[in-house]
């Protein structure tokens, strides 16, 4: 964008500032970039490297007179633990639809907020729910047996 | 020097004395507005006013033009402002405490109970009248051209405003707030029905992610109320300020409200009432032509059939704004805000109902979480965003349901748009749906085939057929927005009246008991 300096030119067509592009293109392109650095940084904030939440992992006494089918319900955890002749499994109560408590009942589980229908092992059988409720990992240790609550195993699996 | 000394002190005096009347000339430069003159600079001389246009075209002031809508939105909005502003004075952020502190308002705090109950009407006012107003100003065709990017504005206003309702849900922190919420949290992972399906969560789970940006952590706890604390009383009112002041700054820059082409044939000033604008001639001064943008401005002719904003706009605005106030007060003595047990994570409030507006949306993602909560409303959004740049149409701007088909069209589309959500949920609350029919059939199927997404079909296939049937892009607009309209109010009726516990169907609140 360089002319001659003795060039006549009409008002409403001003002198092309070459120097002042440049140095108005640096400021613009180094606003640009502070602000897709700063973007991402800030993006980044709010999801924490470590949720604070508390264990997943406990163990877990179970009553020595579970009668077989009846769900057993650790105090302040959404899981039932069943145990039958073939041993011990953990079923989250968590419903895979929309994320309610699903009640243990006579024929599996029932979720009050959306009416999802769980069966014994887990399927669904009724409402919106689109997976079964998982089947957590039960080891033995602890006080009788340890759940750990991020781990799932295959549906059937009874230590 | 004596004497030069008497009269400094004399001025001085007299300055002083003049104090008072001296502050109120350098505020109000214009004088008192008493004049068409001083009118005028009453608005232009005042930040807040001169979003306002200084003139008013009599076509706008009439009752059925706007049934002042958006000032009554705007009303409710300056009135959760102000209560909203007294609550934060004893309400404390914090699982537990929160619901404490909320107590401490409803029965403590000296009209506490008052206050929030007025909070609470007021945001509920605020999303009723939003939705009429969106109504309002797509029934006249307002989001045409030069309105598009008004339309717009106001679109990010609809969802602002959704989002602050939402996210005052949960600061009360009792089983309706928490179960509300996690409901929600778990409808912005839905996108996981889609990913499972697909087999690539592991790779790419946006539902996850949002779920956990929104909640700062896997559950709804300290982490999600202090979230949506700060969304509510700091980012989301902000956010709303700024458009509303683009939204209304906006109005005057395009022209006013939108009027019909003929409009000045239509409505005429009342030559004893009204002052005309132009007593003489006008000076043709055409330097205007070079800096302003567009069609040249009038030269020859005034501002006719327009009244000075000030007192015709402003004191009908003031009337809608105390109208306002005393609805909400009213409701506020009639009705108590709702408070239940404090939030417990292990049992879920049973039913578990979302703010009104919501239960439609419930509706349906009682079917699919993620087409309920998140494919069809997505789809109703964009499809609003984009109407001002599909329906590039004239006919029947700035008229109630104008354009082809006109209010003939909008009648039957609320026939058929009634008809057939009443229908489809009559089918699926008798007879089930594919599950119970087909117990194996495949997640993905489902989520494509199910109440919502078979109305939607439906009313997308209505749409079609106005839109050819009268030739026009408008009369498909027409007939796909009330059948919409029609749909959601069907859906939001089901899920506040005729749902009880797990969702299941009642014919009357008074039989939930039996269960």
């Amino acid at each position: 964008m360089t002319t001659k300096p003795t060039e006549k030119r009409s008002r409403f067509e001003p002198e092309p500032m070459p120097r002042r592009d440049f140095l108005g293109l640096a400021a613009l392109a180094s606003m640009a970039a502070a602000f897709f650095v700063s973007m991402f940084g800030m993006l980044k904030l709010p999801k924490a490297a470590v949720s604070a939440s508390p264990s997943k992992k406990y163990s877990v006494a179970l009553p020595d007179a579970l009668p077989e089918g009846e769900a057993f319900v650790p105090p302040g955890r959404s899981v039932a633990v069943f145990r039958d002749g073939e041993g011990v499994f953990a079923i989250s109560t968590v419903c895979t639809h929309l994320g309610c408590i699903v009640k243990p009942n006579a024929n599996g589980f029932e979720c009050p907020c959306h009416g999802s229908g769980f069966s014994k092992d887990g399927a669904v059988t009724k409402g919106p729910a689109p997976k079964p409720l998982p089947w957590l990992k039960v080891s033995k240790g602890g006080s009788g047996f340890v759940i750990d609550e991020e781990a799932t195993v295959k549906t059937g699996t009874k230590v | 020097m004596d004497e030069a000394n008497r009269s400094a002190l004399n001025e001085f005096w007299v300055n002083l004395k003049s104090v008072p009347s001296q502050i109120y000339r350098a505020m109000f430069r214009g004088g008192a507005p008493v004049s068409d003159r001083t009118r005028s600079s009453f608005v232009f001389g005042n930040v807040f006013l001169h979003l306002h246009s200084v003139r008013t075209h009599l076509w706008s002031l009439r009752w059925t033009a706007t049934m002042g809508l958006g000032i009554i939105t705007t009303a409710a909005f300056l009135i959760t402002l102000v209560t909203g502003v007294l609550l934060m004075f004893y309400y404390k952020p914090y699982p537990d405490v929160a619901y404490q502190s909320i107590k401490d308002i409803h029965f403590i705090v000296p009209t506490g109970r008052f206050m929030r109950n007025i909070h609470r009407w007021a945001a509920n006012v605020m999303v009723v009248a939003v939705l009429l107003h969106m109504a309002r100003a797509f029934y006249t065709a307002s989001y045409r051209k030069p309105r598009e990017f008004n339309w717009f504005i106001g679109w990010g206003l609809l969802v602002t405003t959704l989002a602050l309702s939402f996210t005052g849900y949960l600061l009360p922190w009792d089983q309706l707030a928490y179960w509300a919420i996690t409901i929600g949290a778990n409808i912005a992972q839905s996108p996981r029905e889609i990913t499972d399906a697909m087999g690539i969560t592991e790779f790419f789970d946006i539902g996850g992610l949002q779920r956990e940006v929104l909640l700062g952590s896997d559950k709804v706890g300290e982490e999600s109320l202090i979230r949506f604390y700060l969304l509510h009383v700091m980012i989301l009112p902000l956010v709303l300020a700024m458009l509303m002041a683009v939204h209304f700054w906006r109005i005057r820059k395009d022209g006013g409200l939108a009027k019909p082409v003929d409009v000045d044939d239509r409505v005429k000033a009342d030559a004893e009432e009204h002052y005309p604008v132009f007593t003489e001639e006008p000076q043709k001064t055409y330097q205007l032509a070079a800096v302003v943008k567009g069609r040249t401005p009038a030269v020859g002719s005034g501002p006719e059939n327009t009244v000075p904003s000030m007192p015709h706009l402003f004191y009908a605005e003031l009337g809608v704004l105390m109208f306002t106030t005393l609805i909400c007060i009213v409701l506020a003595f009639v009705s108590d805000a709702p408070l239940k047990e404090l939030a417990n994570p292990l049992v879920p409030e049973n039913p578990a109902k979302a703010p009104w507006y919501f239960l439609g949306l419930q509706e349906i993602v009682a079917f699919s979480a993620f087409m309920g909560g998140i494919g069809i409303p997505m789809l109703c959004w964009i499809g609003l965003g984009l109407i001002p740049f599909l329906d590039k149409e004239t006919e029947g701007t700035g008229e109630w349901f104008g354009g082809p088909g006109g209010a003939k069209l909008v009648g039957w589309s609320m026939i058929y748009g009634f008809a057939t959500s009443i229908a489809v949920e009559a089918v699926a609350i008798r007879f089930g749906w594919l599950r119970e029919w087909f117990p194996d059939i495949p997640q993905l199927v489902i989520t494509l085939v199910n109440p919502g997404t078979v109305i939607t079909v439906l009313y997308a296939g209505f749409s079609i057929w106005a839109l050819r049937r009268f030739n026009s892009t408008r009369a498909g607009a027409l007939a796909l927005f009330t059948c919409f309209l029609c749909g959601f109010i069907v859906l939001t009726v089901i899920g506040t009246y005729f749902r009880g516990p797990n969702w299941e169907f009642f014919w009357s609140p008074a039989d939930w008991n039996a269960h």
